[in-house]
């Protein structure tokens, strides 16, 4: 019925008790997500860090520790047909709404759901759905916190429940620690979801461009449906001051804070280029003002705990 | 011929790419896939003349002949139905629209109706076509798949596709003659590189690069290239310049005429790797 709780999310507030999460997403990529989370992973104390991104999971790419758990992921089911039962009536493929059996009734694995639909008409049972794996998942000791990952299977189904793996995996190896940090994934369909459900904070990284702008509107709508506080980091803020201000004044009116403004800086590019994080670069003003982000942030999210 | 450009991730300059050919050809028809942020239009600002609400089938359950048993449930690889104290609740948003419940349950109690999850766009003579998934909405491919039923076969079709290398990113290139592949040269870039090179092998399309903001050092990504036998079919520069113009909705191929040739060029270059 209406306004129940999906799974998805129901699952999502499971993980993690007792801790602070902030997710740090962006409509599209690129705008800076990763660097920023990676900044505060070494400026933030006593943290845990999670990166949801598994289409692309790029923060492992910068922090590195030791392997704790490191498993494969099955989140998704393949229709399999045995062909030495199967008497070719054709039904199964009747019943396929997503085209995924052919005309000589085999199974498009990319195009199967796992729905099991066919399973249910074939008179002679021989069709049988099979667990297949999506992804793996990973927990890694780093000198900057646990930090839980995971990777999807090129072209595989099923996102957001490895995003909720990762999430899970982080409920799993806590030890005290206040904060978690998320790399959130991007979009506003299934695995940005898994990403934001049950967080305590939703940082929203976006570029002052027309596509920026708009991306950002998404983004609030989201945060709005789900009832998540929405915060804004403006990055490259000099690269068009005007929409920066439109940013600001689109912010304002819908109530969530303006946390950060950084400007562009080239040596952020050269930073990544050297697997070096921004703060770590030693880039001063940017440096500084992530620490201010980071300030205001913690402010923030307690004084929204307390209200 | 039909092109999709796609990118491991967002952010890489796919859709300024994907934008750019599609106004550097005299005719052609762009298609934004990316319906969980569509940008294309901001840059070529088309005039929407039509928006159909893209439906898809839920499943409604007739109390009266419903008896409980609970076969739907056990039927629904998705958990969206659950029976409690002998009634069907049901978790519309994460869906799939298979149908199985229907065909479990044993007293015909199950019916379906439409849900709209989203929107598909076009202006007049369905040059440019967008999908929108609604906020809050899970399951983007339903809307993908009423894009593809719409695809001109008269002119050349530009696909920008949704970020990542999941299911709707192959929903997004099946049937495609040619993928571009867009990266950035930073380390990121390449690691994302790798991801959408493994995806189009995997599917079976030839495809080539666009380095995106390549400055004087592009080592890792051309070096990855190289080792795969992947060829870069165009570079266009880091500026400031650009970036600028971008963030205005503006493409360079808008402002500067040698850009239009450029990325004319390009669509050459894949219409040769099709037949190559
Ligand atoms: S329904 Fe069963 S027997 Fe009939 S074609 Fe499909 S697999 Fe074969
Ligand atoms: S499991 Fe579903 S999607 Fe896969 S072949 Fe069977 S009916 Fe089609
Ligand atoms: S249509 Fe398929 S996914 Fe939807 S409730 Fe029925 S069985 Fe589950
Ligand atoms: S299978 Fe049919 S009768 Fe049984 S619980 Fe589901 S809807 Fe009701």
């Amino acid at each position: 019925m209406e306004g129940q709780v999906p799974e998805i999310i129901r699952k999502g507030r499971e993980g993690c008790t007792g801790l602070k999460q902030i997710a740090f997403v962006s409509g599209k990529g690129g705008t800076g997500k990763t660097t920023l989370v990676s900044s505060l992973a070494n400026l933030v104390q006593n943290k845990m860090l999670a990166d949801c991104d598994v289409d692309a999971p790029n923060l492992r790419i910068i922090i590195n520790g030791k392997v704790r758990k490191q498993e494969d992921y099955f989140g998704a089911k393949e229709a399999f047909i045995d062909p030495t039962v199967c008497l070719k009536c054709g039904l199964c493929k009747e019943t396929c709404r997503f085209g995924a059996i052919s005309e000589d009734i085999e199974i498009i694995p990319f195009k199967c759901e796992g729905c099991g639909a066919c399973t249910l008409v074939c008179p002679v049972e021989a069709i049988c759905l099979k667990e297949v794996k999506t992804g793996r998942t990973c927990v890694t000791e780093t000198p900057m916190g646990t930090f839980s990952h995971a990777m999807l299977d090129v072209g595989a189904e099923g996102s957001g429940k490895l995003v909720t793996e990762v999430r899970k995996n982080i409920d799993g190896f806590k030890n005290n620690e206040e904060w978690v940090l998320i790399d959130g994934a991007s979009g506003i369909g299934c695995a940005v979801i898994a990403s934001i459900t049950g967080v305590d904070a939703v940082v929203a990284v976006s570029e002052p461009t027309r596509s920026g702008l708009h991306d950002l509107e998404r983004v609030l709508d989201l945060a709005e449906h789900f009832q998540i506080p929405l915060f804004v980091c403006i990055n490259k803020y000099d690269l068009n001051r005007e929409i920066t201000a439109l940013m600001e004044r689109f912010c304002k009116n819908n109530g969530c804070p303006v946390i950060g403004k950084i400007p562009f800086d080239p040596s952020i590019i050269r930073a990544l280029q050297e697997f070096k994080t921004p703060v770590e670069a030693g880039s001063k003003e940017v440096t500084e003002e992530i620490k201010s982000i980071w300030r205001r942030l913690t402010v923030e999210v307690m004084s929204l705990g307390k209200s | 011929m039909k092109i999709a450009v796609l990118s491991g991730k967002g952010g890489t300059g796919k859709t300024t790419v994907a934008a750019s050919i599609a106004t550097s050809l005299e005719q052609c028809q762009y298609i934004d896939c990316d319906v969980e942020e569509p940008n294309g239009a901001i840059f070529l600002k088309p005039d929407i003349k039509e928006s159909l609400p893209v439906k898809v089938p839920v499943p409604r359950v007739e109390e009266l002949k419903c008896s409980g048993c609970g076969f739907c449930a056990q039927a629904c690889q998705f958990n969206t139905l659950a029976v409690v104290k002998g009634k069907v609740l049901v978790f519309q948003e994460i869906c799939h629209h298979c149908g199985a419940c229907l065909i479990a349950c044993p007293q015909g109690a199950i019916t379906e109706m439409d849900r709209e999850i989203g929107v598909v766009e076009y202006n007049e003579d369905g040059t440019f076509m967008q999908g929108k998934l609604n906020v809050g909405e899970p399951i983007s491919v339903p809307i993908i798949r009423e894009l593809k039923r719409r695809v001109k076969n008269d002119m050349p079709v530009i696909f920008d596709c949704p970020p990542g290398a999941s299911c709707t990113v192959v929903h997004s290139i099946e049937g495609c003659d040619y993928c571009l592949l867009v990266t950035e040269p930073t380390p990121f870039g390449v690691h994302d590189l790798k991801i959408a090179e493994q995806l189009v092998r995997k599917v079976g399309i030839p495809f080539g690069v666009v380095l995106n903001k390549a400055l004087q050092a592009n080592g890792s990504v051309q070096e990855f290239c190289g080792r795969n036998d992947v060829e870069i079919l165009m570079e266009i520069p880091f500026s400031q310049a650009i970036a600028a113009y971008y963030s205005q909705g503006l493409l360079p191929a808008e402002y500067n005429p040698e850009w239009k040739d450029r990325f004319r060029k390009l669509y050459e270059k894949a219409e040769r790797g099709v037949q190559g």
